[in-house]
């Protein structure tokens, strides 16, 4: 109706056979659920392997199954940890926001038949893929998996099984597996950043994107320039292990009585390597869900987002500083006292456009009609956690509190709040909000509130005792405190944390059985269930395979345009010409 | 749409136009305004160069982590740093693969001018001077062979292996893609784009190699 003959050809024929359609897809929509499905399955392995460290830690002496001996040795417990944090980080929260849903609605939300260039796109997922076998694989190789943490900090890292179980086979997998995640990762984000240049149909201005797209453009940019870094860091790491170089290692390591060969390397170096990926990976997982957070707000309050373009210009500079502030993790490295207040002073001061992004979304809410569907509990939660999470961030920011608190829980209190379980939180509230129109049937809100409290409540339970546990010294990567005095006396802080990890994680079966029951025998969803604005609620639901069926859209207005006063309903969508509002009013 | 009174198609008044915003760059392919955009297939041709920009913006981050690591790792204390003397070939090299700049930019010149005989030929001179500059890195390589100069020997070949070895890696990319171009028909690009974004990637890959040489010139 409103869309009209601008054609921009299908770029590839809706492809027949099984294989090509659903495994070797090039359909961008495909590819997305692919990459969401991957980050489906090492959820689950991370909260597994989550949940075997919280109980080892409060019953330290219990009798396990699959473990020999039934019994957890530390460097299992080590090589857990590592393994949780990598698999989380890289193949949940980068691969399920930007990978599966930015690769979902990317092209659809800006009026494109497909991503810029289909066969990349295919291959950055099969890569992505190879790099998830590869860490999956750490766990049966000789050795098992690596025990140096998802930072892989050298020498530990670079030497090789004389410096524990894991590190011979098992860490040169976690490099090989890291490295193809960073081919992978960049050449998915040259395909974002080139689509959403070039592929925006008429009107779609860039003050005209749906924060989703925002908060995947920037994404997409921080990726292409973080990525090829950690690459490089990867192969000079390698070099380390295999080829006997000394980029990383230093002269005199004497580990189990061993004389090592290398001369005159820096840890630093790789750590500055390592935390210049690093810190804009935090923003790579983060900003993403404030896009969608922003998109839902809006929806669910039946206003406009308010100050969208310092909103999009907050997404903008969090990107840009999170270039610059690398060096807080590095804090009691013995850096230069200058440079430590210079990471300082650049870290709070990423607290600027995070507390405009933080107002604009109460002042989204502000006086809205609100709905509290599902996902807008999901994004709700979504600001909460950022909150909460973020503050201590201003604590940590500062070198001489870091001193104190650096190795304690306090820091893993702190990022796991703002951009583990709030990432999640992003993503959940995608799902939610997305499942209708990626699989044309809606998801029980019923069960999504059963989903959603015990979540919400049960991520402040874990992690808010966490944070005293941290203050009271309580050391982090610690396998069994149990032989320690003074941590004894948070055994009991600890036993709770326990036990509201296993009531969390149990909540998430009630999503599972959720997503799949839906799947089969959810309520049809129709074009646009929730009365939303953007283009990919003015298609099918799912969306044929070239998006609009050859009708693509035009764009007249900005992304929500809810409760236009005069306008017959409360929402306007993006591809309705003026002359129809008129005509409707 | 539940608002709108669907009557005949309301008149299409584009204010602001295509790509949000832009039109399609000048050049080759021809637009990918409306009607089938030839050998576009649904993408505007410009997005190729979009993306050869945006991708080189991803090597160049690459190949400044390992400068930076390489400077960092000069510079430290008890480095043990011991220069490296560069192998004289280097200098062939260089000049090498600038000249294949030249012979690359001119041989793009008569495709414009549509001299398609002058193309080939000059195309081809690229593809050459590329595989010597390929070969000339190997004998480079033999050269610290044979002088007892392997990766671990130092930080300073470690180094000078990895950039070598990277940067060749790359070049090879280009070549199989100068190859293939003078070989197969394209089918999504225009010969225009094609040329001109692997014109792109080799010019950068020239300079690359010409910022590598200096900076190994000023640690020897």
């Amino acid at each position: 109706m409103s869309s009209h003959a601008h054609a921009a050809p299908a770029q590839h024929a809706a492809p027949t056979g099984f294989i090509r359609k659903y495994i070797f897809s090039k359909d961008h929509k495909v590819i997305g659920i692919q990459y969401f499905l991957l980050a489906l399955t090492a959820v689950v392995i991370g909260i597994v392997l989550s949940l075997l460290m919280r109980f080892h830690l409060v019953w330290p002496n219990a009798h396990l199954p699959f473990f020999s001996g039934g019994q957890m040795t530390q460097e299992q417990y080590l090589s857990l940890l590592t393994m949780h944090g990598t698999i989380m980080v890289f193949f949940v929260l980068t691969t399920a926001p930007q990978g599966g849903f930015g690769n979902y609605f990317l092209p659809i939300q800006i009026g494109a038949p497909d991503m810029a260039f289909p066969t990349l796109n295919m291959l950055s997922f099969w890569v992505t893929f190879l790099a998830f076998v590869a860490i999956i694989a750490a766990f049966v190789v000789p050795g098992g998996a690596p025990i140096s943490g998802w930072t892989g900090y050298t020498p530990l890292s670079g030497i090789g099984e004389v410096t524990g179980p894991g590190e011979g086979w098992g860490q040169t997998m976690w490099i090989i597996s890291i490295s193809l995640f960073c081919l992978a990762s960049l050449l998915g984000a040259l395909n974002f950043i080139a689509t959403l240049i070039d592929m925006r149909a008429p009107g779609m201005t860039l003050m005209r994107m749906p924060l989703t797209c925002w908060g995947w453009f920037v994404t997409a940019i921080l990726g292409l320039l973080a990525f090829g870094v950690l690459l490089a860091g990867g192969i000079l790491l390698l070099l380390d292990r295999s080829a006997g170089t000394s980029f990383f290692l230093p002269a005199g390591l004497v580990i189990n009585d061993q004389i090592q060969t290398h001369s005159g390397g820096s840890p630093l170096l790789w750590q500055h390597l390592f935390w210049f990926f690093g810190h804009p990976e935090v923003y790579i997982a983060i900003l993403p869900g404030m896009g969608v957070a922003s998109h839902v707000l809006s929806t669910f309050s039946r206003k406009p987002v308010f100050g969208y373009r310092a909103m999009a210009m907050a997404i903008c500079a969090i990107g840009f500083l999170g270039f610059m502030v690398w060096g807080h993790h590095m804090f009691v490295s013995g850096m230069s006292p200058y440079s430590g207040f210079t990471f300082s002073v650049l870290t709070m001061s990423i607290g600027v456009p995070s507390a405009i992004k933080t107002f604009n979304w109460l002042g989204t809410l502000w006086g809205g009609k609100i709905q509290f569907k599902t996902p807008m509990l999901f994004a709700l939660g979504f600001v909460s956690l950022f909150v909460s999470g973020g503050l201590s961030g201003l604590f940590l920011a500062q070198p001489a509190v870091d001193n104190l608190l650096h190795a304690t829980y306090y820091v893993v209190a702190h990022f796991h709040l703002v951009m583990g379980v709030a990432a999640i939180f992003g993503i959940f509230a995608a799902t939610y909000f997305w499942f209708p129109k990626m699989f044309g049937r809606m998801m029980n809100e019923t069960l999504g509130k059963i989903h959603f409290w015990p979540t919400f409540v049960g991520a402040y339970c874990i992690f808010m005792p966490m944070h005293f546990i941290g203050i009271a010294g309580g050391i982090r990567r610690y396998a069994d405190a149990s032989a320690v005095a003074y941590l004894q006396k948070l055994q009991p802080l600890h036993e709770f944390m326990t036990i509201a990890a296993f009531i969390t994680a149990a909540a998430q079966l009630v999503f599972l059985c959720n997503f799949f029951w839906s799947l089969k025998r959810g309520a049809p969803a129709g074009k646009n269930p929730w009365n939303a604005t953007t283009l990919e609620w003015t298609t099918d639901s799912p969306p044929p395979h070239d998006n609009f069926h050859g009708d693509y859209p035009s764009v007249y207005r900005g992304p929500y345009d809810f409760s236009v006063p005069g306008a017959v309903d409360d929402f306007i969508p993006q591809n309705l010409p003026p002359a129809q509002v008129a005509r409707a009013k | 749409m539940p608002s709108t009174v669907d009557t005949e198609v309301v008149e299409l008044v584009r204010t602001s136009k295509g790509g949000g915003g832009g039109t399609p760059s000048g050049g080759d392919g021809g637009g990918d305004g409306s009607g089938s955009s030839g050998a576009s297939g649904g993408v505007p041709q410009r997005t190729y160069v979009t993306g050869m920009v945006v991708g080189l913006g991803g090597i160049l981050m690459f190949f400044m982590a390992l400068v930076s690591a390489y400077i960092v790792r000069k510079g430290m204390p008890n480095s043990s740093w011991e220069p490296l003397a560069v192998p004289r070939i280097l200098w062939l090299n260089t000049l090498i693969i600038i000249a294949s700049s030249f012979t690359l930019a001119h041989s793009r010149r008569l495709l414009r001018a549509g001299d398609e005989q002058g193309f080939r030929y000059w195309w081809g001179w690229t593809t050459t001077l590329g595989v010597f500059f390929l070969a000339g890195q190997l004998i480079a390589w033999r050269q610290l062979v044979s002088a007892g100069i392997y990766l671990k020997s130092n930080p300073s070949s470690s180094f000078f292996y990895v950039f070598t070895a990277a940067h060749a890696l790359h070049l090879l990319g280009g070549l199989l893609a100068l190859l293939s171009i003078a070989f197969r028909p394209t089918h999504r690009l225009t010969r225009g784009t094609a040329t001109e974004i692997v014109a792109m990637y080799w010019h950068f890959m020239d300079g690359l190699w010409v910022f590598l040489f200096l900076l190994f010139l000023q640690g020897r």
